[in-house]
C-alpha cells in the first residue's frame, strides 16, 4: 500500500503545453504514472505527447475519468487554476507552481478547506510512490520501493535522504514533497495521519526546515497520535533571523520565532531523533527498522 | 520587498490615513529648508530598512534651524547597523498623549490574515507579544470576505483603546486591512498611531512591506525597490536571479534548492567551519550559471574555499561538470579552492568528467564539507 497516489491514479496535467509541463507530462509517462489528460483554456482537442487536452478540468477529469491533477501553470495563473481543480472536483490536486503570491494562498486555502480534496504543495516536487506513480519533478530513478514514508519541504533535500535511504536498503512506500511555501496545502500533520493510517509504512522521515510552527505543531500531534515511528531533519540552524533563505517560508523571524532549535527541541520532546546530517537520519531510521 | 517610511505614508496618506506634514530631503540644505517650511519642532528620520532607528541614533527631534543643521548632518551619511543613509524624512512633531499599534499581516499557521490592535504602541510590538500576549488583539479575517467593520470595532474595543477614539481608530484599520489586501501586503503596521490631547489619530510610522512574488500585479510598487540600500554581493545576486544570502563565516557554498542548500550552511557549521554564504543556483545549472555563482563567492573577499554540493534531479550530473570545468577554465590562477560534490542523475559521468585539476572531488556531502572546511582553515593559517 502507499499513500495519495498508487497504480491506479488518473491524472490530469494543468499547463500541459508549457515547456515545463510538457517534458514532466513525458516523464511521469516513462515512470508509468498514468496520464490521461492535459488541461489548458483554448487548447482543448490538440495533443500532448499523446495525452489528449481539454479547455476545462472539469471536462478533462469527466471525459477521461481523473481524480488527480498535478499543475505546472505560472504563478499569475496558478490561483486560478487551483480553484478550478478544486471545482472539478478531484481527490488530489499537486501544485509544482514555485511563486505563487500568498494572499492568492490563502484564499485557495480557504476553498479548499471546505471540500474533501487533498492539496499538496505549491512550490513542491510532487509526490512518487516508487515503481508505481510520480506527481510532479521528482527524479524517479534515485526512489526504490519499501516501508519508509518520506515528507519534507524541500525538493532536492529530500533526494539526498533518499539517496542515504537507499544505500542502506531502505526502500520508500511514498514521498510527498509538501512545498516551501507559507502557506501550504497538505502539512506535516495530514502527511503523518496518512502515513500512520498505512499498514505498509513502518516508519517516517519528516524533513522541516526553519520558517513557521508547522513542525512544532506536528511535534505535539506525533506525541499525541501517531504509532509510527517517526525521525527527523531539520534544515537552516545557521540561518540568520529577517533572511529569506531561498524558499518563501524559510525566514526566522525578527522576534526568533521558526528557528531550527525551537523546531528540534518540540520534536526531540516528542521522542523524535533529529539527526544532525542526512546520514544520521539515515541511520536513525536503520536502527528503528 | 519593504517600503521606507516615506513611501508608506505616501501610500497609506493616499487612502486617507492621516500622517504628518513631512518632506524627504538628501542633503543638509533640503532638510534644513524642508525644516523651516513645515515649522519647528521638527523630527529629522533616517530612511533605511532598519527596526529600533531610534535607539540606534536615527532618528532626532529638533527645535530650531541649528538643531535641524546638526542633526540633518549628522544623519546624513552615517553608517546606521551597516546600512547607508543616503535620505531623511523632516517631519511635523506630533505633540501626543497616547500611542497605540494597529497592524495586519498573514497569519501563516492558520493561512489566514491577521489584524491586530494594541494601546501599547510606540515600543517594539514583538517584544509586547512576548511579554503579554493579551495586551494584543487579534482578529482573523476571512479572505473570501475581506475584514467586516465589526471585526475593525471588536479588535479596537478587545484592545481596551479610549471610546473618544475607538471609532478613528477602527476606521484607520479597515483602511489599513484594505490597503493590505489590494496592495498585496506581507506586513502592514502603523506604530505609533499616535492620539494628540484632542482626540486627533495620526499615523507617525509606518511599515509596508509588500509580498515580493506579487509584485507582477503591482507595477508602481516594484519600481519603488530600494536597490541601493542593499549589499552589493546582494544586488549581484538579483541581477544574477540566484537566492543568495551573505553570512560573515569563509566557506562559500553554491549548490541547488533551498533545503539542500540550507543543510550544506548547517554541515559546515557542525564540522567546525564557518558559512559564509547560502547561494541557490536552481535548477538547471547550465555553464552560464555556474559561472556567474563561483563569480559570486570568489568575489566575496570573506571566503577562503567553496563547496559546490548538487544533487541532480532534472539538473543532469554531467552538464554541471562541464560547467564547472568551462568556468574554472577561464582563470589562469584559481583564486580558492574548490570542493565539489555530485550527486543523482549523471553524477558518476559528471565525477569523470570534472578536471581535478581545477577542483577537489569528494564523493558524499559530508565529505566534500569536510574537506571544505579543512582548506578553508589552510588559507586561513
Amino acid at each position: 500500500m502507499s499513500v495519495l497516489v498508487d497504480e491506479d491514479t488518473r491524472v490530469v496535467v494543468q499547463g500541459i503545453t508549457g515547456g515545463e509541463g510538457k517534458f514532466h507530462t513525458e516523464q511521469m509517462l516513462e515512470y508509468g504514472t498514468d496520464v490521461v489528460a492535459g488541461a489548458v483554456p483554448g487548447k482543448g482537442g490538440q495533443e500532448v505527447a499523446g495525452v489528449p487536452v481539454y479547455d476545462t478540468v472539469s471536462r478533462a477529469a469527466r471525459e477521461e475519468d481523473a481524480d488527480a491533477s498535478v499543475l505546472f501553470v505560472p504563478p499569475a495563473f496558478a490561483a486560478d487554476a487551483l480553484f478550478e481543480a478544486l471545482d472539478a472536483p478531484l481527490d488530489l490536486v499537486v501544485a509544482i507552481t514555485e511563486g505563487i503570491p500568498t494572499q492568492d494562498m490563502s484564499r485557495v486555502y480557504r476553498r479548499q478547506q471546505e471540500t474533501d480534496t487533498y492539496l499538496v504543495g505549491p512550490n513542491c516536487p510532487g509526490v512518487i510512490t516508487p515503481g508505481e506513480a510520480k506527481l510532479g519533478i521528482l527524479p524517479g530513478n534515485i526512489f526504490s520501493g519499501g516501508s519508509v514514508g518520506l515528507i519534507s519541504r524541500s525538493g532536492t533535500l529530500t533526494y539526498q535522504v533518499v539517496d542515504n535511504l537507499t544505500e542502506r536498503g531502505l526502500g520508500q512506500s511514498t514521498a510527498i514533497g509538501i512545498g516551501g511555501d507559507p502557506i501550504i496545502g497538505t502539512d506535516f500533520i495530514d502527511a503523518l495521519e496518512l502515513f500512520n493510517a498505512d499498514s505498509e509504512t513502518d516508519a517516517v522521515v519528516m524533513c522541516g526546515e526553519i520558517g513557521g510552527e508547522d513542525e512544532e505543531d506536528a511535534a505535539a500531534y506525533i506525541d499525541q497520535h501517531v504509532d509510527t515511528p517517526v525521525v527527523g531533519f531539520i534544515a537552516g540552524r545557521t540561518a540568520p533571523p529577517g533572511k529569506r533563505m531561498g524558499h518563501a517560508g524559510a525566514i526566522v523571524s525578527g522576534s526568533g520565532t521558526g528557528t531550527a532549535e525551537s523546531k528540534i527541541n518540540a520534536l526531540e520532546a516528542a521522542g523524535v531523533p533529529v539527526g544532525d546530517t542526512p546520514e544520521e537520519v539515515a541511520d536513525n531510521v536503520s536502527d528503528l527498522l | 520587498m519593504r517600503l521606507h517610511e516615506y513611501q508608506a505614508k505616501e501610500v497609506f496618506a493616499e487612502a486617507g490615513i492621516p500622517v504628518p506634514d513631512a518632506e524627504l530631503a538628501r542633503t543638509v540644505e533640503e532638510a534644513v529648508a524642508a525644516a523651516e517650511e513645515i515649522g519647528y519642532p521638527v523630527a529629522i528620520k533616517a530612511q533605511v530598512h532598519v527596526g529600533g532607528r531610534g535607539k540606534a541614533g536615527g532618528i532626532e527631534l529638533v527645535e530650531n534651524e541649528t538643531e535641524a543643521r546638526e542633526a540633518a548632518d549628522r544623519i546624513l551619511g552615517m553608517d546606521l547597523k551597516g546600512f547607508h543613509v543616503d535620505r531623511v524624512l523632516v517631519e511635523d512633531a506630533v505633540n501626543f498623549v497616547n500611542e497605540v499599534y494597529v497592524g495586519v499581516t498573514m497569519d501563516r499557521g492558520v493561512g489566514r490574515p491577521v489584524a491586530m490592535v494594541s494601546s501599547r504602541g510606540g515600543v517594539n510590538i514583538e517584544e509586547v507579544a512576548e511579554e503579554d500576549p493579551d495586551a494584543i488583539a487579534r482578529e482573523h479575517i476571512d479572505p473570501a470576505f475581506g475584514m467586516h467593520d465589526f471585526q475593525a470595532r471588536k479588535a479596537v474595543y478587545d484592545a481596551g483603546l479610549d471610546r473618544d477614539v475607538a471609532g478613528d481608530v477602527a476606521s484607520i484599520l479597515t483602511t489599513l486591512y484594505d490597503l493590505w489586501e489590494e496592495r498585496d501586503g506581507a506586513d502592514a503596521e502603523i506604530n505609533p498611531l499616535m492620539v494628540t490631547a484632542d482626540d486627533e489619530v495620526i499615523a507617525a510610522d509606518a511599515v509596508f512591506n509588500i509580498d515580493g512574488d506579487a509584485l507582477f500585479r503591482q507595477p508602481d510598487l516594484a519600481e519603488l525597490e530600494d536597490e541601493a540600500a542593499e549589499d552589493d554581493l546582494e544586488a549581484k545576486a538579483n541581477e544574477y536571479g540566484f537566492d543568495y544570502v551573505r553570512l560573515d563565516g569563509n566557506v562559500g557554498i553554491i549548490g541547488n534548492g533551498a533545503g539542500l542548500v540550507m543543510t550544506t550552511l548547517d554541515l559546515v557549521d557542525y564540522y567546525g567551519g564557518a558559512p559564509a554564504n547560502f547561494l541557490d543556483i536552481g535548477g538547471g545549472a547550465k555553464a552560464e550559471r555556474v559561472a556567474n555563482a563561483l563569480d559570486m563567492v570568489f568575489s566575496d573577499e570573506n571566503v577562503d574555499a567553496v563547496v559546490f554540493n548538487i544533487f541532480g534531479g532534472i539538473t543532469r550530473g554531467d552538464e554541471v561538470a562541464n560547467g564547472i570545468n568551462s568556468a574554472l577554465e577561464q582563470f589562469d590562477d584559481i583564486p580558492k579552492p574548490v570542493i565539489v560534490r555530485l550527486a543523482g542523475t549523471k553524477a558518476e559521468e559528471g565525477m569523470e568528467i570534472l578536471n581535478t585539476d581545477l577542483v577537489q572531488v569528494e564523493a558524499t556531502l559530508e565529505d566534500a564539507v569536510q574537506a571544505a572546511v579543512a582548506a578553508a582553515e589552510e588559507v586561513d593559517s
